[in-house]
């Protein structure tokens, strides 16, 4: 048993996580779909968009033979439509809400044909948006995620000059080093970033982090805005003991590193257990699985009934094999020589519902162990909790608090995304971005005087 | 079991189906191809002086997706030599002698070259001809074609012509092309045709290639009006061969209907309005010949349900249903209603309704499904809602009598009832 790298030839790890929702193949299958969309009025699917994106409307366009017409409607509202075209849980947003549902029929493929009519977009730069004349207005952006990049694309259309600072070396934020690799690859999304800032009006400059290389006095000083996009950051402590023997790993750093480093490079257990069962935990037990991990096992405190995550994504988790493990608490995760051999779990059974309605799992008394190389945890991440305070920025464990303007208790401060609600998806976060920019936009017209210089 | 089998002016065949005279028709091949298949008859391409087709020749209209919704051709009459067509008629009456052979012609403009042409198709032993004076284009420029249907003096010598020497029954194929069918069609009953057909295709342009500017089809960067057929053009055929089952001439013969026929329903719908027999060539031209099983299949069941042995009990029975407007009841009255539980809330009926008729459906706003309901004061019945549901049963009009007695609009004037208020 050991955690090993290079488990896989090339041909295996290009098979294991070649795209998950494969393209429409030609022109004609996106029409065959296209022409099933009833073109609803007030259409479900789009009030179940978190950015609103007229769905029909993008739709019929693939029908009259106007690519650019439907990319236009897509981007619009989402400037991140064609990564979230790869990215979002549908079945529990415009799909889950298509009226073919109540007809018993499949709804309408809506991110497939997203994905159609925004990639060409995309690869090709299609030049859909024009900015408006300069507002001689800097806004400084923090995180270069889909709420930074969203918020950036909306104020450049505008008019405003746009600079993101990012710690990282590349644009996308979790998209780029957090989201599964057989859902959307790191090309794409630099492909995307390139798209959003092919629109001009917005420099990134990467390796710059807030708290170290700046600071946000100075980008308050230096600009007439700010808008904070910074996410959230690793994974909890589960706070049992064994929590640093090696091979105890964190979900997010694993799949930045296979995100980061590639497949051959990320090292992988023999016997892994996951903790955890939101969609952090899928994506990392699956892409261990298919980094070529004989046996995943994911432990979940609660049952099915409880699952955080969709069911779609447990699908996914079940048939790449991964072995589910219900009512099961880690109690303690044992070693030798430093290394992970155990995971020690107590059983648990489902007790009375808390105020939300879910049943409250409560201890038997009985704990079990299982035999494992590896341990990854996925109990939820954690808001960069010490510099949000240190900003003196009003926040709930961590989480920035913005007002019904999208601002934060600091004067001309924004901040959107997941730093704001603890960690959504994707299309949360551009919609932040979105509203954060009108938010910033209806600033600047009534505090143009704002800032410290000048 | 129905009995399908259709006598027209004698000539007999196992079902009302024929083939229109068209490419399915124009060769031995897929003739015995078709009567192979089941079809009841062929009328055998358009034959006259040969000619020479171009290329490209078709076009045609997609809907939502569905190819060939419409359908248009700038085909001519047959291209192929005449003895070598009337050799493969006479074969294909040999090996199916059961099946109706019914000839299309076109001769030039006099009447030794009718005389010789019918003389020629009669050795055959075809069992009749079916004059072409419907052919939309190419032709007309000759003097010929639906320049002969559209002026009924025209067409009734030529008919007359014909029936100087024609032994076997002539049906004579109407242009839709003419504001009105009834007087051509009076005009060659009275020059003492057998039968009519109708229709044949429709003048049109389907559409222009958007890059090169140039209308469908392009030959070599020119087009021509076309003829149109296929589902597109039912509607209107079934409403010109009403107008000739409602004349008291043209009704004196009979009618075999042709346009846009692609399923056993359509089939009953045009005999429903008078067709003896039916003339199917887009659909087929389409599918191919294999669609007849389903065409006769359709039809018997349907003849079963209804209780109808024969072609003939049903023949023309909704002719009388037709009536002029100031004859409608204007105390009838139907109001839209949407069962809830069938509702999908996608909205369409009320949008139709709001933007284009009488704004009788409230929307109860929620997320994401709104509920719609009609408001019946408001409804007049006109349908529209109902035909935008993509559920069959979800809205049904309810009947909703605005008085007991029947009112027609002169007498709803005579009485000064009061018209609308808004
Ligand atoms: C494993 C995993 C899988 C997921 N899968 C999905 C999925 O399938 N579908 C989906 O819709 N969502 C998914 N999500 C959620 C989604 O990725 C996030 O909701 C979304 O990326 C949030 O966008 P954001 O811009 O708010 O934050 P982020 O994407 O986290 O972007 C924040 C950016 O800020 C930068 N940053 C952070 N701190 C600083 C600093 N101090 N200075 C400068 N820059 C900084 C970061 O480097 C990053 O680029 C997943 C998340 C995880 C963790
Ligand atoms: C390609 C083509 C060629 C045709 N050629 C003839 C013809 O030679 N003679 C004729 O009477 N009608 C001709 N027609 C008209 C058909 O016989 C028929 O009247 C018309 O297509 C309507 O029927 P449909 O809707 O079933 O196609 C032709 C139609 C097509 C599509
Ligand atoms: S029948 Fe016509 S008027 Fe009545 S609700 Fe339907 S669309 Fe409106």
């Amino acid at each position: 048993m050991a955690i090993v790298n290079n488990r896989l030839t090339a041909e295996q790890y290009e098979q294991n996580f070649s795209d998950i929702h494969p393209p429409f193949e030609s022109r004609e299958a996106a029409l065959i779909e296209a022409n099933r969309c009833l073109f609803c009025y007030d259409a479900p699917c789009m009030k179940s968009c978190p950015t609103s994106i007229d769905v029909p409307k993008f739709i019929r366009q693939i029908t009259t033979d106007n690519p650019k017409g439907s990319a236009h409607t897509i981007l619009s509202a989402n400037i991140l439509g064609g990564g979230c075209s790869k990215v979002c849980p549908v079945e529990k947003l415009c799909e889950g809400s298509c009226v073919y549902n109540l007809m018993n029929e499949p709804p309408i493929s809506i991110a497939k044909l997203q994905r159609f009519s925004t990639e060409k977009a995309i690869t090709e730069k299609w030049p859909l948006f024009r900015r408006k004349p300069s507002k001689n207005k800097k806004v400084a952006v923090v995180g270069a995620g889909p709420a930074g990049l969203s918020c950036a694309h909306a104020l450049s259309r505008e008019g405003v000059e746009v600079t993101i600072y990012e710690k990282e070396s590349k644009g996308g934020g979790l998209m780029t080093y957090g989201i599964a690799a057989y859902k959307v690859t790191p090309q794409f999304c630099e492909e995307e970033v390139d798209f959003i800032t092919s629109l001009g009006g917005i420099t990134i400059k990467y390796h710059q982090e807030l708290g170290k290389t700046v600071s946000l006095a100075d980008l308050q000083h230096q600009y007439d805005a700010v808008y904070l996009g910074i996410g959230v950051g690793l994974a909890r402590q589960l706070d049992i003991p064994g929590e640093t023997l090696h091979g105890v790993e964190d979900a997010i750093r694993f799949i930045y590193n296979i995100r980061t480093n590639g497949y051959p490079a990320t090292p992988v257990g023999d016997k892994v257990a996951v903790i955890g069962l939101g969609m952090t935990a899928i994506d990392a037990a699956t892409q261990a699985k298919r980094l070529g991990a004989r046996e995943v096992t994911i432990v979940y405190r609660r049952t099915q009934a409880e699952i955080p995550c969709t069911e779609a994504e447990l699908a996914i988790a079940k048939l790449d094999g991964c072995r589910l493990l219900w009512l099961a608490a880690p109690q303690e995760i044992r070693g030798e020589n430093g290394h992970v051999t155990q995971l020690v779990c107590r059983q648990m059974q489902l007790g009375e519902a808390d105020a939300s309605g879910r049943r409250i799992p409560v201890e038997t008394g009985e704990t079990f162990v299982l035999e494992v190389d590896m341990v990854i945890k996925a109990a939820g991440q954690m808001p960069f909790e010490g510099l949000i305070s240190g900003n003196q920025l009003e926040n709930r464990y961590g989480k920035i608090t913005i007002d019904a303007t999208g601002s934060t208790n600091l004067r001309g401060v924004f901040a959107g995304g997941d730093c704001v609600n603890g960690g959504k998806e994707v299309v949360d976060a551009v919609q932040a971005g979105k509203d954060g920019a009108k938010a910033i936009l209806e600033f600047l017209k009534y505090f143009s005087g704002f800032g410290l210089h000048g | 079991m129905a009995d399908l089998s259709a006598n027209f002016l004698g000539i007999k065949s196992p079902n009302p189906y024929w083939l229109a005279s068209a490419p399915p028709t124009d060769k031995q091949y897929n003739v015995l191809r078709a009567f192979e298949a089941g079809w009841g008859g062929v009328v055998w391409k358009t034959l006259g002086s040969q000619i020479k087709n171009v290329s490209s020749r078709y076009s045609s209209v997609d809907y939502n997706g569905n190819r060939m919704m419409g359908f248009n051709n700038i085909e001519l009459i047959s291209d192929r030599p005449l003895d070598i067509n009337l050799r493969e008629i006479a074969e294909c009456v040999r090996l199916f002698p059961d099946r109706a052979m019914v000839v299309s012609l076109m001769a030039d403009n006099s009447r030794e070259k009718w005389h010789e042409l019918i003389a020629q198709v009669e050795d055959t032993g075809a069992h009749g001809l079916e004059l072409n004076f419907g052919c939309p284009h190419g032709m007309t420029e000759r003097g010929m074609g639906a320049a002969v249907g559209q002026d009924p003096e025209i067409a009734r010598m030529v008919v007359e012509w014909v029936m100087e020497k024609a032994t076997i029954p002539v049906i004579t194929k109407l242009t839709p092309n003419v504001h009105s069918v009834v007087p051509s069609g009076r005009a060659v009953v009275e020059g003492g045709t057998n039968g009519l057909s109708l229709i044949n295709t429709i003048q049109s342009i389907t559409g222009i290639d958007l890059d090169t500017l140039v209308p469908n089809p392009n030959v070599a960067g020119k087009s021509v009006f076309g003829g149109y057929c296929g589902p597109a053009v039912k509607p209107i055929a079934l409403k010109m061969l009403t107008t000739l089952s409602q004349d008291p001439v043209t009704s004196r013969v009979p009618v075999s209907g042709i346009g846009g026929i692609s399923t056993w329903k359509d089939a009953a719908e045009f005999m429903l309005l008078g067709a003896t027999t039916v003339q199917v060539c887009t659909a087929v031209m389409k599918h191919g010949f294999r669609i007849i099983e389903d065409l006769c299949e359709g039809l018997s069941n349907w003849m079963d349900e209804k209780g109808f042995r024969t072609l003939d009990e049903f023949i023309g029975k909704s002719v009388h249903k037709l009536t002029h407007w100031e004859d409608l009841d204007i105390n009838y009255h139907i109001v839209a209603q949407i069962d809830q539980t069938k509702c999908i809330h996608c909205g369409l009926c009320y949008i139709a309704c709001e933007d284009t008729s009488h704004q009788s459906i409230d929307l109860l706003y929620g997320n994401p499904y709104n509920t719609y309901s009609i408001r019946e004061e408001d409804c007049v019945g006109c349908n529209l809602c109902k035909l935008v549901c993509p559920v069959d049963t979800c809205i049904t009009m309810v009947e909703q009598r605005r008085g007991d007695e029947y009112v027609n609009w002169m007498e709803f004037q005579r009485r000064g009832l009061p018209l609308n208020d808004h």
